[in-house]
C-alpha cells in the first residue's frame, strides 16, 4: 500500500528530493507511529476539543447555543457544592496516591533487592489481582468492609468490639483503602524498574564511605528511584481523582466525587457545556497539582545530602 | 616492607556451597605498602580485597585491620576505602558532592569540607572540574573522583579493584605512573587487585600471586619475576621455556640438574621443592637468550633454526627450533641488529646464561569443585 503511494508521488516535479525525504529515519519514524498517533488524534485529541467547545456554550433546552461564553466556568468554581466536590476528589486522590507509594515502596524494594531467582514469580504475583474486572474488586470491598463482612466478623470474633462498626464502608476511607488497592500493582511496576537500574555498586560505595543501611538507602536508593516514585505517583493519581465506579459503590454520601456530578450533568442534568466546563476544571486542576507535588518531591530529595 | 603490620590476614576462606573462593589464605601487609594481589579472574583475590573491604563475610579465618579484628565490623566501620572497578561515581551528583559524601558524617563546617575536597581534587589533578556531572566525565576522569572521593576519606588502607581495567592502553600506563606517585605522596597502605602482570609489577612492594582461592607465592616484583617458586606463576607473570631436567645431585641448597641441550646448570632449590621420578621443571625467560650475530662468541652458546618470527614493533619474537629438545625455545630480540630481518628456516645461534635458569616446584594439585 505504501509502495503504491510513493509510486505516485514519484512523478511531482521535486521527486528526488521527496524521494529522499521518504527513505529518511524521519520518514520510517513517522510512518511507525502513524497509526497510533491518528488513533490518539480521532479518539483523544479529537473528543477533548469537543469537550472544552462545549465548555464555552449553553445549553439552551434540547439545543446548544453556540455564543462563547464563560458562563459555566464561573458556576463550576463559584457553585459551593462543585467546589466541595473538587477539593474533596483532589483530596482523596492525593491521600490514594500517597498511600499507594508508600505502600507500594517496600513492595518493589524487596522484590528488587531480596526476590533473588524469584522476581518474576513475584512481580507476576503483584498482577494476580489485576486479572479479575475492576468491578468485581471494588465489590469485593464491600464484602470485606460491609455491616456483617468479613472485617467486622473478625474484630468481633476477637473480642475487640461488641457491635459491628458501621465507619467501614459508604465514607471516603472505603473510597480510599479500595483505590489503593486496585493502583498498587501500577504503582510497584514503576518503582521496581527505577529500583532495578539502580547500580548495586552505588550502595556499596555509600557504605564504603561511612554510611549506615538505612543512610545509604536515604542518600543513593532513594534519590536515584525518584523517577519511580514520580511515574507512580502519577499514574495513581491522574485517573483516581476521575474516578467513578469506586465512590459509586463504596463511597456512599460522603464519598462521592467530581466524577459524579460530571456524569449528573451529561446524563440527568442533561445540561452538556456544564459537565464540560467541569471535566476541562478538573483537568487543569489535576495537572497543577500533579506538577506541584512532582516539584515538592524533586525538592525534598534534593535536600537529602 | 614497612616495619607494622597493617592488614593481617589469618586462615581466611570462603566457601559458596562447596566452591571455595579463598582456601585458608594468610598474609601480612605492611603500613605504607603498595601490595598486589595477581591473578587470573576466578582466583579468589577480589573476594579478598571484598572480604578487607567488608562486603564479604569469610566462612572461616579472621582480618585485622590496624590490629582490630574487623571480621564483624560493616563496611562503613572499617579504617578502609575503595575505589571501585566500574568506580560507582553518584550520578544524581556533581565532582564535588560525590568527594564530600564520605565527609558529612564528620559535619565538618562549610569551609573545611570545601578545602579538603578542593585538595583531594588537586592530588588526583582535577582542579576545577568539581560542578562537573558524573556522565560529563571521562573514564580517566572518573577514575581519579573514585581516588578522591576514597582519599579524601585519609583511610588507612586504600583498596582499589582493577582500577586500570576499564582506561585504554595509553591512559592505563599514565595512571600506573600517577598511582605510585600518589602512594607515595600520601604514605598509605594500597592493595591492588589486578589479573595485568605488567601493573602489578610496575606499581607494587610487593605481589601475592593466587591461583584457585590460595596464595602461590608472595614476593617482590622482581624476585617473583625472576625467581618464581612454580611452574603456574612463572607462565603468569610473562613467557617462559620449560624444560624437563634430570636431577644430578643435591648440595646443601643447590641441585645440580642436566638441563638436556643446556648441559649441566647449577640451581637454587626453591621452597617445597621435590624432583618426580629423578626429574624436575627447570625455566628460563624469553629474553635471557641472546642471538648471536656473525663472529659474536659467548662461553655457552646453542645453534637453533628459526621457526617461527612475530613483530611487535620493538621487538621480534622468535620461536627456534634445536635439535634434542622436546619444544622449541621463544625468545625475544629487540629490533636495534635486525632480528626482525631473519628469514623463518634461518640458522642461527644463541646465547644463555646457565645462572639464568630457575627450578621450578610443582603446583599443588587443584582441589577446587
Amino acid at each position: 500500500m505504501t509502495a503504491a503511494a510513493f509510486g505516485a508521488l514519484a512523478d511531482t516535479p521535486s521527486s528526488g528530493r521527496r524521494r529522499a525525504w521518504m527513505r529518511s529515519e524521519e520518514a520510517r519514524g513517522l510512518a511507525l507511529i502513524s497509526p497510533t498517533f491518528l488513533y490518539a488524534l480521532a479518539l483523544l485529541f479529537l473528543p477533548v476539543l469537543i469537550v472544552i467547545a462545549y465548555s464555552f456554550w449553553t445549553q439552551d433546552y434540547l439545543d446548544i447555543d453556540r455564543t462563547f461564553t464563560l458562563e459555566n466556568y464561573r458556576q463550576a468554581l463559584t457553585e459551593p457544592i462543585y467546589r466541595d466536590l473538587f477539593i474533596r476528589s483532589l483530596w482523596i486522590s492525593l491521600t490514594v496516591s500517597i498511600v499507594t507509594v508508600v505502600f507500594s515502596y517496600p513492595i518493589a524494594w524487596f522484590i528488587s533487592f531480596h526476590g533473588g531467582v524469584h522476581k518474576n514469580l513475584w512481580l507476576f504475583l503483584v498482577t494476580v489481582p489485576c486479572w479479575t474486572s475492576y468491578l468485581l474488586r471494588v465489590m469485593s470491598w464491600k464484602v470485606i468492609l460491609g455491616y456483617g463482612g468479613v472485617m467486622n466478623t473478625g474484630l468481633i470474633s476477637m473480642g475487640l468490639i461488641d457491635k459491628p462498626l458501621t465507619s467501614l464502608l459508604y465514607n471516603s476511607n472505603a473510597v480510599v483503602i479500595t483505590l489503593v488497592h486496585s493502583w498498587a500493582a501500577f504503582a510497584i511496576l514503576p518503582i521496581y524498574v527505577s529500583l532495578q537500574k539502580i547500580d548495586r555498586t552505588l550502595i556499596e560505595a555509600a557504605r564504603d564511605l561511612g554510611d549506615s543501611r538505612f543512610k545509604a538507602f536515604l542518600r543513593i536508593t532513594l534519590p536515584l528511584s525518584l523517577p519511580g516514585i514520580i511515574s507512580a505517583f502519577l499514574i495513581v493519581m491522574i485517573p483516581t481523582v476521575g474516578d467513578y465506579v469506586t465512590p459509586r459503590l463504596v463511597g456512599g454520601k460522603d464519598g462521592v466525587m467530581i466524577a459524579t456530578a460530571i456524569q449528573a450533568q451529561f446524563g440527568k442534568g442533561a445540561n452538556w457545556p456544564l459537565g464540560a466546563a467541569l471535566s476541562v476544571t478538573t483537568m487543569v486542576l489535576v495537572s497543577l497539582t500533579a506538577a506541584a507535588v512532582v516539584l515538592a518531591l524533586k525538592f525534598t530529595v534534593r535536600r537529602i545530602r | 616492607m614497612a616495619d607494622r603490620p597493617m592488614i593481617e590476614i589469618a586462615n581466611v576462606s570462603k566457601f559458596y556451597g562447596i566452591y571455595k573462593a579463598l582456601d585458608d589464605v594468610s598474609l601480612t601487609i605492611g603500613e605504607g605498602e603498595f601490595f598486589s594481589l595477581l591473578g587470573p579472574s576466578g582466583c579468589g583475590k577480589t573476594t579478598l580485597l571484598r572480604s578487607i573491604a567488608g562486603f564479604e563475610t569469610p566462612t572461616a579465618g579472621e582480618i585485622f585491620i590496624d590490629g582490630v579484628p574487623s571480621l564483624a565490623l560493616p563496611p562503613n566501620r572499617r579504617p578502609t576505602n575503595m575505589v571501585f572497578q566500574n568506580y560507582a561515581i553518584f550520578p544524581h551528583l556533581d565532582v564535588a558532592e560525590n568527594v564530600a559524601y564520605g565527609l558529612k558524617r564528620l559535619r565538618l563546617s562549610a569551609q573545611d569540607e570545601r578545602k579538603r575536597v578542593g585538595d583531594a581534587l588537586d592530588q588526583v589533578r582535577l582542579t576545577g572540574l568539581g560542578q562537573r556531572k558524573a556522565h560529563e566525565l571521562s573514564g580517566g576522569q572518573r577514575q581519579r573522583v573514585a581516588l578522591a572521593r576514597a582519599l579524601v576519606m585519609r583511610p588507612k588502607v586504600l583498596l582499589l579493584d582493577e582500577p586500570l581495567s576499564a582506561l585504554d592502553k595509553k591512559l592505563r600506563e599514565e595512571m600506573q605512573v600517577e598511582l605510585r606517585t600518589l602512594q607515595k605522596a600520601v604514605g598509605i597502605t594500597f592493595i591492588l587487585v589486578t589479573h595485568d602482570q605488567y601493573e602489578a609489577l610496575a606499581l607494587s612492594d610487593r605481589i601475592a600471586v593466587m591461583f584457585g582461592g590460595r596464595i602461590a607465592q608472595i614476593a617482590s616484583p622482581k624476585e617473583i619475576y625472576q625467581r618464581p617458586r612454580t611452574r603456574k606463576v612463572a607462565d603468569f607473570l610473562g613467557g617462559m621455556n620449560f624444560l624437563k631436567a634430570k636431577v644430578l645431585g643435591e648440595q646443601g641448597n643447590a641441585v645440580s640438574v642436566d638441563a638436556a641441550r643446556f648441559g649441566a646448570v647449577s640451581l637454587d632449590k626453591p621452597q617445597g621443592f621435590a624432583a618426580t621420578n629423578g626429574h624436575v621443571t627447570v625455566g628460563i625467560r624469553p629474553e635471557r637468550l641472546r642471538l648471536l650475530w656473525d663472529d659474536d662468541r659467548a662461553p655457552h652458546e646453542l645453534a637453533g633454526r628459526i621457526e617461527n618470527r612475530a613483530y611487535f614493533g620493538e621487538v621480534t619474537h622468535l620461536t627456534v627450533g634445536v635439535d634434542g629438545l622436546e619444544q622449541p625455545l621463544s625468545m625475544v630480540e629487540t629490533n636495534n641488529f635486525g632480528a626482525d630481518d631473519l628469514p623463518v628456516g634461518a640458522e642461527i645461534r644463541l646465547a644463555y646464561d646457565p645462572e639464568a635458569f630457575v627450578l621450578l616446584a610443582e603446583d599443588p594439585p587443584v582441589t577446587r569443585v
